[in-house]
C-alpha cells in the first residue's frame, strides 16, 4: 500500500485520538476548577463571616465615678447608656477607685466598646428593639458612635462577652505547645532516623521498627491524646491543660512524620557522597556528620515543618488533654493552663450567640494566616539550605 | 600490595575464586574482564569497601607492604588513608574546591593549621594536574567543574591524604574522549610516586596506562602479565578470545 504523509486513509482515526485526547483535558481542567472552587467558596465564607470582627463599635460615654459606682461599675453609666456601652467597659471602676481613691467623684469622656448587640445591629446582624435604634440613630447623629480596628482582639484573650473576646491567650497556648512539640519530636524523631538509615543493620528487628513507625504515622490523632493522658498526666503527673502536656502530647504524634521525612531526606543522599567519604577513610558517624547531614538539611526541616502545621492545627487529642479550656489570660509559662487556637475556635463555633460567628470566621483567618506562614517559612528555609551542587 | 588465596561470597554466591595477585609498587596494574567477572569485586577488597556490604563474606589474604590489612588490628580508618580510591562516577563531596581536598588531611589531623593546608591543597592540584585551571577559584563548588576536572579533583582529594596505593574504578567511563586523555596522562604521571590498581573496560587504556594486566573471568585470574605479553602474546586462549572480542 503507498504511504502518503497528506490524506491517509488514517485521518478519520487521528482525529478521533485527536478529540479524545482534547476531552481527557477537559476532565482534568474540571477537576483543577472543582478543587479550586470548593476552595474559593470556603475562603470567600470564612472571609465573608470573619472579616467584621476585626472592626468594633465604640461609643462615647461619659464616666461619672460616683458612690454607687464605687460598688458596682454600672452605675458610672447614665441610665440610658447601660444598654449600648459593654459591660466589660466599667466593671472594672470600682477596682480602679479602690486602687485610686482621688479618681472618685470625677466625671470622664472616653470611647468604650459598645454593647454586642449594638455592635451586631451596626454590623446588619441583628434586630434591635425600635426604641435602642432610635437610640443609636441619635448617637449616630451626634457623631458620638464610631467603628475602629479592633485591636483588641489581637491582645485580649477570651471573654463571656463577645465584644471583648480575642484572640490572643489562644495564639500564645498554640505557640507554646508548637515550641514543646518541637523541642520535644525534632531531636528524637532526627536521631532515631538517622540511626535506623544510617547505622542500623537490615534485619527482621529493624524491619519490625520500620513497619510500626509508619504504622504510628496512621494512627488517628484522638487515640495519642489518650496515649498523653494516660503517661503523661496520670503517670508523671504534668499539669493537665497545660501547653507542657499538650505539646508532648502532639510530640507523640508528631514524631513518626518527623521519622518518615528524614528518613526520605537521608535516603534521597545519593550513595556515592557516602563511598566517597569511605574511601577518604570517615568513620561513619563523620560520614553522616560531614556529607549527608548537610544535603538533607533541607528536607529534614520541610519535614519538620509540616509535622508541626498539622500539629497545629490539630484539636482532638488537645480535647482528651483538657486543653478546651475558657482561658481569658495568656498563659506565662507551659505548666499553667492554656488552650490553642483550633480549640478557640471549637468553643466560639458552639456558641449560641451570634455576636461569637463572626468571632468564629476571624479565629479561622488567624489559624490559617499562621499556618500558611509556616509553610511559607518551610519554603524558604528550604531554598535557603537547598544546595545546587 | 599482594592478594593470596581470596575468595569472597555475596550470601551464597561466590564471586571471587582463589585470586594469588601481586600489585607492583609503583606500577600500574590494569584488571580487566566482562562485566560481572569480579574486578570491581576484587578492587574493594583491597581498602576493604567491601566491609560496607553487609552480606559479603571474604576468606584469603591481602597484604600491603607485608602487613595482612584485614588483620584485627589493622583499623579500616586508618587503611584507607593508606589506600585512597577513585570512582566511575566523579563523586565530589558538595563543598569547595578548596574544602574537597582539604577536609581529609584535617579529619586524619595531617594537616592542621592554615599554611599546611593550603600547601597541601596547592602540591595536590599540581600533583592532579588542575591547579592551574582551578587556582583562582578554590572557593566555587567542586560539582560546578566540569567531569573531567571533578575527577581530577576527586585524585586530587585521594592524592591529600598521601596514600602508598591508589585504587581506580573506571575512572574514566563516565568522561569524554579528551577528559579521558587527560586523565590517562595523569595515571601515566602518578605512577612514580604511587601504586596505581586501575579497573578498566576499555582495553586500549590498559594498554596505554598499565604496566601489567590482570585478566579476570567467573571470578578467576585467568592470566597476569607484563601489558606488552599479556596483549601480544597470551598464554591462555580465553584471554586472546576477549582481547580480539571473541566474546565479554
Amino acid at each position: 500500500m503507498e504511504r502518503r504523509l497528506t490524506g491517509s486513509a488514517n485521518n478519520a482515526m487521528i482525529r478521533k485520538r485527536y478529540r479524545r485526547e482534547a476531552r481527557f483535558k477537559a476532565y482534568t481542567i474540571t477537576a483543577l476548577f472543582v478543587a479550586f472552587g470548593i476552595i474559593a467558596a470556603f475562603f470567600t465564607d470564612i472571609i465573608g463571616q470573619g472579616h467584621s470582627a476585626f472592626w468594633r463599635t465604640e461609643v462615647q460615654v461619659t464616666l461619672d465615678y460616683n458612690e454607687r459606682a464605687e460598688r458596682i461599675g454600672r452605675f458610672a453609666l447614665a441610665e440610658d447608656m447601660r444598654e449600648i456601652v459593654s459591660r466589660g467597659a466599667v466593671r472594672s471602676i470600682p477596682l480602679e477607685i479602690r486602687n485610686n481613691p482621688e479618681l472618685a467623684g470625677i466625671q470622664r469622656e472616653i470611647w468604650a466598646p459598645a454593647y454586642s448587640r449594638i455592635d451586631q445591629y451596626r454590623k446588619g446582624n441583628e434586630a434591635l428593639s425600635p426604641e435602642l435604634a432610635a437610640q443609636v440613630e441619635q448617637l449616630e447623629r451626634e457623631g458620638r458612635i464610631r467603628t475602629t480596628f479592633n485591636w483588641a482582639f489581637f491582645t485580649s484573650g477570651d471573654s463571656k462577652l463577645p465584644e471583648l473576646a480575642g484572640i490572643f491567650s489562644a495564639a500564645v497556648g498554640s505557640l507554646m505547645v508548637l515550641a514543646v512539640t518541637l523541642a520535644f519530636a525534632f531531636p528524637i524523631g532526627v536521631m532515631a532516623a538517622i540511626y535506623l538509615e544510617e547505622f542500623a543493620p537490615d534485619n527482621k528487628l529493624t524491619q519490625a521498627i520500620e513497619v510500626n513507625i509508619n504504622n504510628l504515622a496512621a494512627v488517628p490523632s484522638i487515640i495519642f491524646g489518650l496515649l498523653g493522658l494516660a503517661v503523661f498526666i496520670n503517670t508523671f503527673g504534668v499539669p493537665r491543660s497545660s501547653a507542657l502536656v499538650g505539646g508532648l502530647t502532639l510530640g507523640l504524634m508528631t514524631l513518626p512524620i518527623i521519622i518518615i521525612s528524614t528518613r526520605a531526606a537521608l535516603r534521597s543522599v545519593p550513595d556515592p557522597i557516602r563511598l566517597g567519604g569511605f574511601a577518604m577513610g570517615c568513620s561513619r558517624w563523620q560520614v553522616v556528620r560531614d556529607h549527608v547531614m548537610p544535603l538533607s538539611l533541607p528536607g529534614i526541616l520541610t519535614g519538620t515543618i509540616i509535622g508541626l502545621a498539622q500539629a497545629m492545627g490539630e484539636t482532638a487529642p488537645l480535647i482528651i488533654v483538657g486543653m478546651i479550656a475558657y482561658i481569658p489570660e495568656a498563659p506565662s509559662s507551659i505548666f499553667e493552663s492554656a488552650t490553642v487556637l483550633p480549640a478557640q475556635v471549637f468553643t466560639w463555633a458552639s456558641e449560641p450567640r451570634k455576636a461569637f460567628v463572626e468571632k468564629t470566621g476571624a479565629g479561622i483567618m488567624v489559624l490559617l494566616a499562621i499556618l500558611l506562614t509556616l509553610n511559607a517559612t518551610a519554603v524558604l528555609l528550604r531554598r535557603k539550605f537547598e544546595r545546587r551542587w | 600490595m599482594s592478594a593470596r588465596d581470596l575468595n569472597l561470597w555475596y550470601g551464597d554466591t561466590q564471586a571471587l575464586y582463589d585470586i594469588n595477585l601481586d600489585m607492583y609498587n609503583r606500577e600500574v596494574t590494569a584488571l580487566i574482564g566482562p562485566s560481572g567477572c569480579g574486578k570491581s569485586t576484587f578492587l574493594r577488597c583491597l581498602n576493604r569497601m567491601n566491609d560496607l556490604i553487609p552480606q559479603v563474606r571474604m576468606k584469603g589474604q591481602v597484604s600491603l607492604e607485608g602487613e595482612d590489612i584485614y588483620d584485627s588490628s589493622v583499623d579500616v580508618v586508618q587503611l584507607r588513608t593508606f589506600v585512597g580510591m577513585v570512582f566511575q562516577k566523579p563523586n565530589p563531596f558538595p563543598k569547595s574546591i578548596y574544602e574537597n581536598i582539604a577536609y581529609a588531611p584535617r579529619l586524619h589531623g595531617t594537616g592542621t593549621s592554615r599554611s599546611e593546608l593550603d600547601d597541601l591543597v596547592e602540591s595536590s592540584l599540581k600533583r592532579a594536574g588542575l591547579w592551574n585551571e582551578v587556582a583562582d577559584r578554590l572557593d566555587t563548588a567542586g560539582t560546578e567543574l566540569s567531569g573531567g576536572q571533578q575527577q581530577r579533583l576527586c585524585i586530587a582529594r585521594a592524592i591529600a591524604v598521601n596514600p602508598e596505593v591508589i585504587l581506580m574504578d573506571e575512572p574514566a567511563s563516565a568522561l569524554d574522549p579528551l577528559a579521558t586523555a587527560t586523565v590517562e596522562e595523569l595515571i601515566h604521571e602518578l605512577k612514580d610516586n604511587y601504586t596505581i590498581v586501575i579497573v578498566t573496560h576499555n582495553l586500549q587504556q590498559a594498554a596505554r596506562v598499565a604496566g601489567y594486566t590482570a585478566f579476570f573471568h567467573m571470578g578467576k585470574v585467568i592470566e597476569f602479565n607484563d601489558t606488552d605479553t599479556l596483549f601480544t602474546n597470551p598464554a591462555e586462549q580465553r584471554t586472546e578470545d576477549y582481547i580480539t572480542g571473541r566474546f565479554g
